[in-house]
């Protein structure tokens, strides 16, 4: 469990970037964190992990304050999978970077070997085991780092725009995968602009703007706001323009599902027929 | 003769056996606005690296077979030789930005051509304010978001005003309103100052609408080409794994049941809730 209480963060150049954020995520949530460039989400999420420690107020992990606990020692529970994966990618091969850190967490060889297999096998990227990641595509270092930290088997992964680069299939991979991780009780907090994916996973959705949180709910509700969308620099998701389009016409606005949106036009264009 | 040709191109990076292109022969004509996608790993930046001459320049490697741009073969010139007609805006920002301030990164490209002072202000002030960073133009680009990065790499380009304009993901950092504006600023130059654009995207939701000429690749090579209302109106096309836009899937759901919402396949949410509000009244 996550515990955010009225934090306040400010940069060394004096930027505010938080000011004054609570929330709390429970155990087996998938959070998806949305809002415009600038607003401080990738700053918020940093503290999840003590990369970043308040200037004022509490982050609590699993009851303890980030403040009297190592980025060490948190980073076993909590795994965290940076924007650009450039930022975190420096081994030789694809194999040692995704067991480096069970390697530093002094796991025995045949464990390492086992899960660097199972990891690679799972993002598509067994192929490469023994390629340098820096020969590989944007999307692919992408998923390398995400391997990398999944290989640990963390508590609570948080993700950096995970989408980024990602074809559709690798979209649909990890949308299955979140949810997995989500039925084994494991929490998901994602860092995204993706409106699409973010639609189709449903989860929930914390807004965000100008170092505040300005909406926290279930994604069909805020992602079918144009106000609120438009004040976070956020586009409706394509079905929720088609529904904000079609209002005129009598139809429900807040529809984001694609399964969903058929079904309703099917029986509308049915009753029109008649 | 097409802006840009190539001919059973075929290119191998050292190192690497198989090639990451393979006998790609496509045309695009001056004014077009082209976007390249496919899976992930499919050769689309390799190729945009072809048509500034980074490959095989820059890169080395094996190439195979023809490539002009602007009427220039570019296995036999280099890329400053280049740089006045192409463009290119890459995937990681980082990888493009070096100067002390955003207005100086922005300034490189029409100091090294030999641009007149006033005109040289005159450019840079206009792509500072197309891409909305001129009120940080004396930043370092190396202090600010990878989503105002990637507004200070397609400024560098734009203020160059090269005939082709090539974008590998341009805006994959930024939230999706800033996305939306920089497709519409690059959209307008395309229209009215008719620059040639190839933009490599995966997101077909925000970007199918301002195509007319599609290029679908999977491993290495072109799979499809054409007009993108009939391209994605193809089962091919979503075996091969390219993410088909929510409102032409709704299109294809409902007409499989029968029900007739014109011939015209919609590429955006616009599109399709004209043809279902019109088969709602008819």
């Amino acid at each position: 469990m996550i515990e955010v209480l009225d934090i306040h963060y400010s940069y060394p150049s004096k930027v505010e970037a938080l000011r004054g954020v609570s929330l709390t995520i429970k155990d087996g949530e998938f959070v998806a964190i949305m809002g415009q460039n600038g607003a401080g989400k990738s700053t918020f999420v940093k503290h999840f992990n003590g990369l970043l420690k308040p200037s004022a107020g509490s982050v609590k992990v699993d009851g303890v304050e980030t403040t009297k606990s190592s980025v060490a020692a948190l980073a076993r529970s909590v795994g965290f999978v940076f924007q650009n994966p450039d930022h975190q990618l420096f081994s030789e091969t694809v194999e040692t970077e995704v067991g480096f850190a069970l390697k530093n967490f002094g796991f025995d060889a045949k464990i390492i070997e086992e899960r660097i297999s199972a990891m690679l096998e799972l993002l598509s990227l067994s192929q490469y085991r023994k390629t340098s990641p820096f020969l590989l595509s944007g999307g692919e270092r992408k998923r390398v780092a995400l391997a990398s930290v999944l290989a640990c088997d963390p508590k609570m992964l948080v993700l950096d725009e995970p989408t980024i680069g990602q074809d559709h299939e690798q979209k649909e991979k990890l949308q299955q995968f979140i949810l997995k991780l989500q039925a084994q009780g494991k929490t998901v907090v994602a860092v995204t602009h993706d409106v699409e994916f973010v639609a189709e996973c449903n989860p929930r959705v914390v807004l965000m703007r100008e170092g505040k949180i300005v909406a926290d709910g279930e994604g069909h509700k805020i992602l079918t706001d144009p106000v609120m969308l438009e004040a976070a620099s956020i586009v409706l998701p394509q079905i929720a323009q088609v529904f904000t389009k079609l209002s005129a016409a009598g139809l429900p606005k807040d529809i984001i599902d694609i399964s969903e949106a058929k079904a309703v036009l099917l029986r509308a264009l049915e009753k029109r027929k008649q | 003769m097409a802006l840009i040709e190539t001919r059973n191109l075929t290119y191998t990076y050292p190192g690497i056996s198989k090639p990451s292109i393979e006998d790609v022969s496509i045309q695009i004509e001056k004014g077009e606005f082209v976007l390249i996608t496919g899976p992930s790993g499919c050769g689309k930046t390799t190729l945009c690296r072809c048509f500034n001459g980074l490959v095989p320049h820059f890169y080395q490697g094996e190439i195979k077979g023809d490539i002009t741009v602007a009427g220039i073969n570019t296995l036999d010139h280099h890329t400053y030789e280049l740089a006045k007609h192409v463009g290119l805006v890459f995937q990681n920002p980082e990888n493009q930005l070096f100067a002390l301030s955003i207005e100086k990164d922005v300034a490189f490209g029409l100091e090294n051509v030999g641009v007149s002072r006033e005109e040289m202000r005159q450019k840079v002030d206009w792509a500072l304010h197309q891409t909305g960073i001129y009120d940080i133009r004396d930043r370092s680009p190396h202090e600010i978001s990878g989503g105002q990065q990637q507004r200070v790499a397609i400024a560098s380009v734009l203020a160059m005003e090269p005939e082709i304009i090539v974008l590998d993901e341009p805006t994959s950092f930024l939230d999706p309103l800033s996305a939306e504006k920089i497709f519409e600023v690059i959209y307008k130059l395309n229209q009215e100052q008719g620059i040639t654009v190839v933009l490599v995207e995966h997101r077909l939701d925000l970007t199918a609408k301002y195509t007319n000429h599609l290029i679908v690749m999977d491993q290495g090579k072109v799979c499809l080409e054409g007009n993108p209302r009939d391209i994605l109106s193809k089962e091919e096309t979503s075996r091969i794994g390219v993410g088909i836009p929510k409102a032409t899937q709704l299109y294809q759901m409902l007409t499989k049941e029968g029900h007739n919402l014109g011939n015209r396949t919609p590429l955006c949410s616009e599109e399709l809730a004209d043809q279902i509000l019109e088969a709602l009244v008819r």
